[in-house]
């Protein structure tokens, strides 16, 4: 059960915007497709739903071999990211369109709506018109819509992407939520990795028409597969691999080494080994601080200290302090990662 | 202030112009059409009304306009879909295909329906000897009016399409309608301003149509005429009464449409 890709391929002209995914979704999950634009994350989607069909390769939903059956009978939920209400039908008329098509009965088809307009927080809306509610209330119906017809599957093409950001950040809780009560097998479509890491049981990151990584975000984050994923998801310095710090690693480094921005240890004070660096520039993030700093052979590196370590160190601009990797990553020729934690970055 | 005087005067001279030549362009021939129509009464524009001739070409015209209507109706929406909503080769060139009505002049286009189907060419005698006459009668005036008016509906159409966008249609497909649901329920809805619109250039057009018509009808009076030629032809007779009688009614048929149309929002807003 839930949703399977094998194999697929499809391009468009001369361009690859699917290059060999294989994915399998489980039931009940709710799954971010995470990448920029053009990785082809939308196309897949599209072509779950059968808006899309793939050039070769299978798409299995919910057990049945759903590839060339048309998007009609798919039974698929879908939410477009400019909601694609019908503007000349009300809220009710909208969340019954499916239910209509499929000659349920007026009496249930009322009852049903009265419970997703309750479900979805707009029960005295029903008589409006998509055009007299905000983006945020617009969605929720578009969802209401997608839910109605008691889909397989739901498919959420970058469903927040309209919306500012703090809509943005309720709807994302509200989906959640939603998601816990009614289990359906879901799929979203983003660019935003914060909204991918909130949501989402798993994570599929991709680039370029093809998968990254898999993984639950806690994986993604911590254990990146790929150099790809290490800078897309979260912030990261890149430092050449003959930089200093490394010199003592045993293995020969062939690619570069990437560092997180908050693993790195800071020091007003000389302690032992650590790396003088200047302060160019510090910049508030809210509960964290981010400082630039220049290294000897004019690298720069971004870290970021707590507000508190920020405050107690008394920090300036221009100021020396002395810094050193807690913790490295490098990606071998072969894309397998290793993690170097607790290795002497001395110099 | 001395610019916002300097506004206010550049505002005011344009509304004159505006208004001196709406007056001279629209209003006053209009006026002076009625006032012909009616100057010695309500009698003499009855009785004109009850020749044979003019009734036959009140006919002929709304059999016209009846044929022509719905069938570019059909013909401008489905190519307005298949160009707004489709990429393939050639779309381009069949989007310059369907204005070459627009481009060409009537008379030519008449011309070009002449020597296609006319007594001596090829199709013309294959068609008269089964006994179908295209020239000089119904079908080929018929032909010549859906020729001219061929890119309204089309035209009208496509650039709404374009604009609205494959997703509502996407989204009514997902939940399960069928083409047709779509377009009945979804994309005619989306549309329908634009259609209606259509519709009614393509009605007054067909109505008015002279050029064309008069080519290929043969403009005898009382068989082929329809009003357009029938205003004309009784005018040149001297018939000036019958002249602008007919054409009264037709600035008449022209004017329901349009109160039809406003007929038509209002119920649809409502």
């Amino acid at each position: 059960m839930g949703i399977l890709v094998e194999n697929v391929y499809k391009s468009f002209g001369s361009f690859q915007a699917l290059n060999n995914i294989n994915l399998e979704i489980k039931d009940g999950t709710i799954v971010a497709l995470l990448g920029p634009s053009g990785s082809g994350k939308s196309t897949l989607l599209r072509a779950i739903a059968g808006l899309d069909n793939p050039d070769t390769g299978k798409i299995i939903i919910n057990g049945r071999d759903s590839t060339h059956i048309d998007v009609k009978k798919r039974n698929i939920g879908f939410v477009f990211q400019h909601y694609a209400l019908f503007k000349h039908l009300t809220i009710r008329q909208n969340i019954a369109f499916g239910l209509e098509i499929r000659k349920i009965a007026p009496n249930i088809i009322k009852e049903k709506v009265n419970e997703l307009l309750e479900l979805i927080q707009l029960s005295g809306l029903g008589n409006r018109y998509p055009s007299q509610l905000s983006g945020g209330q617009r969605q929720r119906v578009a969802l209401a819509r997608a839910l109605a017809v008691q889909p397989g599957v739901l498919l959420l093409d970058e469903p927040f992407g309209a919306l500012d950001t703090k809509v943005r950040k309720e709807l994302r809780t509200w989906l959640r939520d939603l998601h816990d009560r009614v289990h359906v097998t879901s799929v979203f479509v983003t660019h935003d990795q914060e909204e991918a890491m909130e949501v989402a049981d798993e994570i599929v990151v991709m680039s370029q028409g093809k998968i990254e990584q898999i993984g639950t975000p806690a994986d993604i984050y911590d254990h990146p597969a790929t150099p790809f994923v290490m800078s897309f998801i979260g912030e990261v310095n890149v430092l050449p691999s003959n930089s200093p710090w490394f010199k003592n690693y045993p293995d020969k480094l062939t690619s570069d080494v990437f560092i997180r921005p908050h693993e790195f240890d800071i020091q007003t004070e000389l302690n032992g080994s650590n790396t003088k660096a200047q302060i160019k520039r510090i910049t508030h993030l809210g509960w964290e601080v981010q400082i630039e700093l220049i290294l000897p052979d004019n690298l720069t590196v971004f870290a970021h200290v707590s507000k508190e370590k920020f405050t107690r160190l008394n920090l300036k601009t221009e100021q020396f302090v002395f810094i050193k990797p807690l913790s490295a990553q490098v990606f071998n020729e072969d894309e397998t990662a290793k993690k170097f934690v607790g290795y002497d970055f001395s110099i | 202030m001395q610019s916002s005087n300097k506004g206010k005067n550049y505002q005011t001279i344009l509304i004159l112009i505006a208004i001196v030549y709406f007056t001279f362009i629209l209003l006053i021939p209009v006026v002076t059409l009625i006032f012909e129509a009616f100057h010695k009464g309500f009698q003499p524009f009855l009785d004109s009304l009850q020749s044979v001739e003019f009734q036959e070409a009140l006919k002929l015209t709304l059999i016209i306009t009846a044929i022509t209507l719905p069938l570019n109706t059909i013909f401008g929406l489905s190519a307005a879909w298949i160009i707004a909503r489709n990429q393939f080769r050639g779309r381009a060139l069949l989007l310059s295909i369907i204005d070459v009505p627009f481009s060409i002049s009537p008379v030519v286009a008449g011309l070009m329906l002449v020597l296609l189907y006319g007594k001596n060419s090829w199709l013309g005698g294959i068609l008269a000897s089964v006994g179908i006459k295209i020239i000089f009668a119904l079908p080929g005036m018929v032909l010549a009016t859906m020729f001219v008016t061929l890119p309204f509906v089309a035209r009208e159409i496509i650039p709404v399409l374009e604009e609205i966008g494959p997703q509502e249609e996407e989204a009514a497909r997902i939940l399960g309608a069928s083409d047709w649901q779509i377009f009945w329920r979804v994309t005619i809805p989306n549309i329908r301003w634009g259609l209606l619109y259509g519709l009614l250039l393509t009605n007054a057009r067909a109505m008015g149509e002279f050029g064309a018509v008069s080519v290929v009808s043969g403009s005898i009076l009382g068989q082929t005429a329809t009003l357009p030629i029938f205003v004309e032809q009784t005018y040149k007779n001297y018939q000036t009464e019958a002249a602008f009688s007919a054409a009264a009614i037709l600035a008449l048929l022209g004017l329901l449409t349009l109160i039809g149309k406003e007929f038509l929002e209002r119920r649809v807003d409502n």
